[in-house]
């Protein structure tokens, strides 16, 4: 298989391409590797794992020497856009910024289909779960894997009436891990109960085969409760039912993950809610493992509301424990996840796990008073539904007296509960019982098994009757590649092929080609008015299909806060573009050279009235490979230095340059300063021997050099690129 | 149902229990709701169980599907859908994937049925 290369994008194409006889790397569910003592940059961290071979850091990386840390728990993206093929490039983007279990919804309606799916159709909010489809995922994360140099875990969904042959196909396919819980077949999808832990038996046994992680319903409930908070000792009996049932089918405790959801979100106190239930489900489930997901519940169309309510899950999830934390993407409140909010949920957690790197070594949780009297609360009132859900004839019944998901703090109950019905719901009366010969010849079968009647010695492995099955011989794995010529990828990739093979682009959001962006304006009027303009507004910008996504207020007449989505109906030949050459660096070695056979000073400082001093700093200090290291004598003067005293400074001093730093761009003061310094040297008869370079955040190189000074520097510069402008500057200036 | 939160009086048996003891209580009583769950599971089976089976058989899902129709139409699924398959391969001298095929495609259910015919149990 082919490697992949960093300046490459993805090939679809590649991957799709021998898919037939492919086969996956490995089965099981891989944890990240805990470092005790990570020493990066300048630190040395306590919470978290081995390092990337390649990622994308968090824009604020370069003031620690470009570190990009990585948490101890798994980080999980749900990524389904309803096309798979795009969904490869997402997971790569994702996996650069360090997720790795890649969470794969399933297309609406599923659930209900009886049997597999083959083949690549469109999904509905996710993509329909296939074998080739699930075989070219697989495929991809194997390369994007060896890519970031850290194995990452596929995952989907193993629900709904076709539980254990999804079950099956997965196993045979490598998927690392799988949501399974019977009692959401039940309580959300209206699936027959029986049928349903009938058919999770089997399931989970065959997951426990594989080796799979697997992720339970529960937190369903309190995206369903109206009042999410008070579900929760209902939430430790679904945890309960499903933990127990799955162990005692043969998973081991390792792969059991539960998948818990701080209930509540602000305004509500939410951490004083939900730490207690975070607490409570830790003390009563030790043994297994916490997949920790941010809520849902309360998400509105504002991605920075939803980015701090996440953030507060993972403090949740830090001052207790996440084995796994899964994201939610901002935009959930809006639309179909799009790529950039995959990437900014997962950079969500990176960055505030590693922010809270060490947290438990000074902030404990306190061992008595309202935390635990409040977990004691959550979890008596668990025993009491136990309790009662067996006093009035078990679990089934429990579920047709409308138990489960009320809104009442049990044993408070509303009345508003989901009943399903014994003998109902879809798939009703399709389960058999097994005649005492009933048998089949294959691996992880769960239940009674008759294999004795054909061979005593098969018993304990039932595939020996068959000369193995699928699961010891995977050749014997029926591959169907498409069932439907008028849906499918080949059909999909042929519409995007310019996108894809040629230097033509278009913004995209989901899908190649699809050409959407996304607006940010401020109207000054009121909301309903705004939407309203907003539209007219994109329309002569000429964008098509435009929506507003997202309104604010910032005041009820002063104005609001738009966000709008819209169609680009044009493209660009990047091919075409006219783009600036990369600055050019001279070696460290020659630029030392250079300042030793000749000494170089400059005078620096930031100007006006600019405290920002930690830019300037970085390009100048010796410790954050500024121009000191080369050899430059560096005199600075400080901050919010006047322009006049930079200039005289750098007379007294027999200087070879100014440094003048200038963040604040209200105004655009920060040109005005530079055209003053560039005046004030002139009038002092010395602007021909001053070499006057001003760098800043908001400062564009060209418009610098407009204003008369040499050059401008904007964001990311590095000492190099400056010592590099001076050595160059004064050669020029020796052969004029 | 309707009722007001009575967990004051319900708790009485628990207040004194320890916390070990009440996590003890809370795992022995989900294991009682459990137990007959997991019977159902060790004693029945479901179409999506047998195609499962079959699927591990070597068959695709189309075919799996084809033979789960022919089973449960033949009220043959207390036998196991593979067991079909397998003791109809054997009589017949055929291979595995041959026999599948031949009953997704409807054929050889007449002998399938006589071979387990009076041996329900």
């Amino acid at each position: 298989m082919t490697v992949l290369s960093t300046h490459e994008k993805l090939d679809i194409d590649n991957i799709l391409s021998g898919l037939e006889n492919y086969r996956p790397k490995r089965r099981g569910w891989t944890w990240r590797q805990p470092e005790a003592k990570l020493e990066a940059g300048p630190f040395t961290f306590k919470d978290m794992s081995a390092p990337l071979k390649n990622s994308v850091a968090l824009p604020s990386a370069k003031f620690f020497g470009d570190i990009d840390p990585q948490s101890k728990c798994s980080i999980t993206t749900e990524i389904a856009s309803g096309r798979f093929e795009d969904d490869i490039r997402r997971m790569r983007m994702a996996a650069w910024h360090g997720a790795d279990h890649i969470m794969v919804i399933r297309t609406a309606g599923q659930s209900h289909y009886d049997g597999l799916i083959e083949g690549t159709p469109q999904g509905i909010g996710g993509v329909p779960i296939t074998r080739k489809q699930v075989r070219a995922h697989r495929k991809a994360l194997d390369l994007i894997e060896e890519e970031v140099g850290r194995p990452i875990n596929y995952h989907s969904y193993v629900s709904g009436v076709a539980g254990p042959e999804i079950a099956v196909m997965f196993a045979e396919e490598g998927v690392n891990g799988a949501h399974q819980d019977p009692q959401y077949n039940v309580l959300y999808r209206g699936i027959n109960m029986v049928r349903s832990f009938v058919d999770a038996c089997e399931a989970k046994h065959v997951m426990a085969w594989a080796g799979m992680a697997q992720i339970d319903g529960a937190h369903n409930a309190n995206a369903t409760a109206r009042e999410a908070w008070k579900v929760t000792p209902e939430l430790l009996v679904q945890h309960a039912v499903n933990t127990n049932i799955s162990e005692r089918v043969g998973m081991s405790q390792e792969d059991i993950c539960l998948s818990t959801v701080p209930p509540t979100a602000p305004p509500a106190p939410c951490v004083y809610l939900d730490l207690p239930y975070a607490v409570a489900l830790r003390d009563l489930f030790a043994n297994y493992k916490m997949r920790a997901q941010m809520n849902t519940k309360y998400m509105e169309a504002s991605t920075r509301e939803a980015t701090v309510t996440h953030t507060l899950n993972a403090l949740v999830s830090q001052l207790t424990h996440a084995d796994i934390q899964s994201t939610i993407t901002p935009d959930e409140g809006r639309n179909v996840p799009w790529h950039i909010y995959n990437v900014e949920a997962c950079d969500t957690a990176k960055q505030a796990f590693v922010g809270m790197d060490g947290l438990k070594e000074m902030v404990q949780l306190s061992e008595t008073g309202v935390l635990r009297d409040k977990a004691r609360e959550i979890k008596e009132r668990a025993v009491l539904f136990l309790e009662e859900m067996l006093e009035i004839g078990g679990y089934f019944q429990a579920v047709e007296d409308g138990f489960f998901v009320d809104s009442g703090y049990y044993p408070g109950q509303n009345g508003d509960g989901i009943p399903r019905e014994i003998e109902g719901g879809i798939a009703a009366a399709t389960v058999y019982p097994r005649d005492q010969d009933y048998m089949a010849p294959v691996t992880a079968h769960f239940g009674r098994n008759n294999v004795a009647q054909y061979d005593a010695e098969a018993v304990s492995d039932p595939s020996a009757l068959i000369d193995g099955s699928t699961f010891e011989k995977p050749e014997k794995t029926i591959y169907i590649d498409e069932l439907d010529e008028n849906d499918n990828v080949g059909l999909r990739l042929a519409e995007s092929h310019e996108f894809r093979k040629s230097p033509m682009i278009t913004p995209e959001a989901e899908w190649a080609g699809d050409g959407t962006v996304l607006l940010t304006m401020f109207l000054p009027v009121d909301a309903r008015v705004a939407a309203a303009a907003a539209i007219e507004f994109a329309k002569q910008m000429g964008l098509e299909e435009a929506e507003v996504i997202n309104r604010e207020v910032m005041h009820p007449a002063e104005g609001t806060r738009i966000e709008l989505k819209g169609r680009v109906p044009f493209k660009v030949d990047v091919s075409k573009l006219e783009i600036p050459p990369e600055p050019k660096i001279i070696s460290d070695d020659e630029l030392r050279e250079a300042i030793d056979n000749e000494p170089m000073r400059i005078v620096a400082g930031t100007v006006g009235e600019d405290e920002h001093s930690v830019g300037l700093r970085e390009v100048i200090d010796i410790k954050h490979g500024g121009i000191e290291k080369y050899g430059i004598q560096c005199h600075y003067l400080g901050t919010s230095v006047p322009l006049e005293k930079l200039v005289d400074a750098a007379i007294e001093l027999d200087a070879d340059g100014i440094l003048a730093s200038t963040i604040i761009s209200h105004d655009d003061i920060h040109y005005t300063n530079m055209r003053r310094l560039h005046e004030l040297a002139i009038e002092k008869g010395v602007r021909d021997k001053i070499t006057i370079l001003v760098g800043g955040t908001q400062v564009t190189p060209e418009i610098a050099r407009e204003m008369g000074v040499d050059a401008g520097f904007g964001r990311g510069t590095k000492g190099a690129h400056v010592a590099t402008f001076l050595v160059e500057q004064r050669r020029q200036k020796r052969n004029d | 149902m309707k009722r007001e939160d009575d967990f004051q009086s319900r708790r009485a048996h628990l207040a004194e229990l320890s916390d070990a003891e009440l996590h003890q209580r809370f795992w022995a009583l989900t294991a009682e709701v459990v137990d007959p769950l997991l019977e159902l599971g060790k004693d029945n089976t479901t179409p999506s169980i047998e195609r499962s089976v079959l699927l591990r058989m070597g068959f695709s899902s189309l075919e799996a599907r084809a033979i789960v129709d022919g089973v449960i139409d033949r009220g043959l699924m207390g036998r196991g859908a593979g067991h079909v398959v397998f003791k109809l391969a054997k009589s017949e001298g055929l291979d595995l994937r041959t026999t599948g095929l031949a009953l997704a495609e409807g054929q050889l259910w007449d002998r399938a049925a006589c071979l387990f015919e009076g041996e329900a149990s």
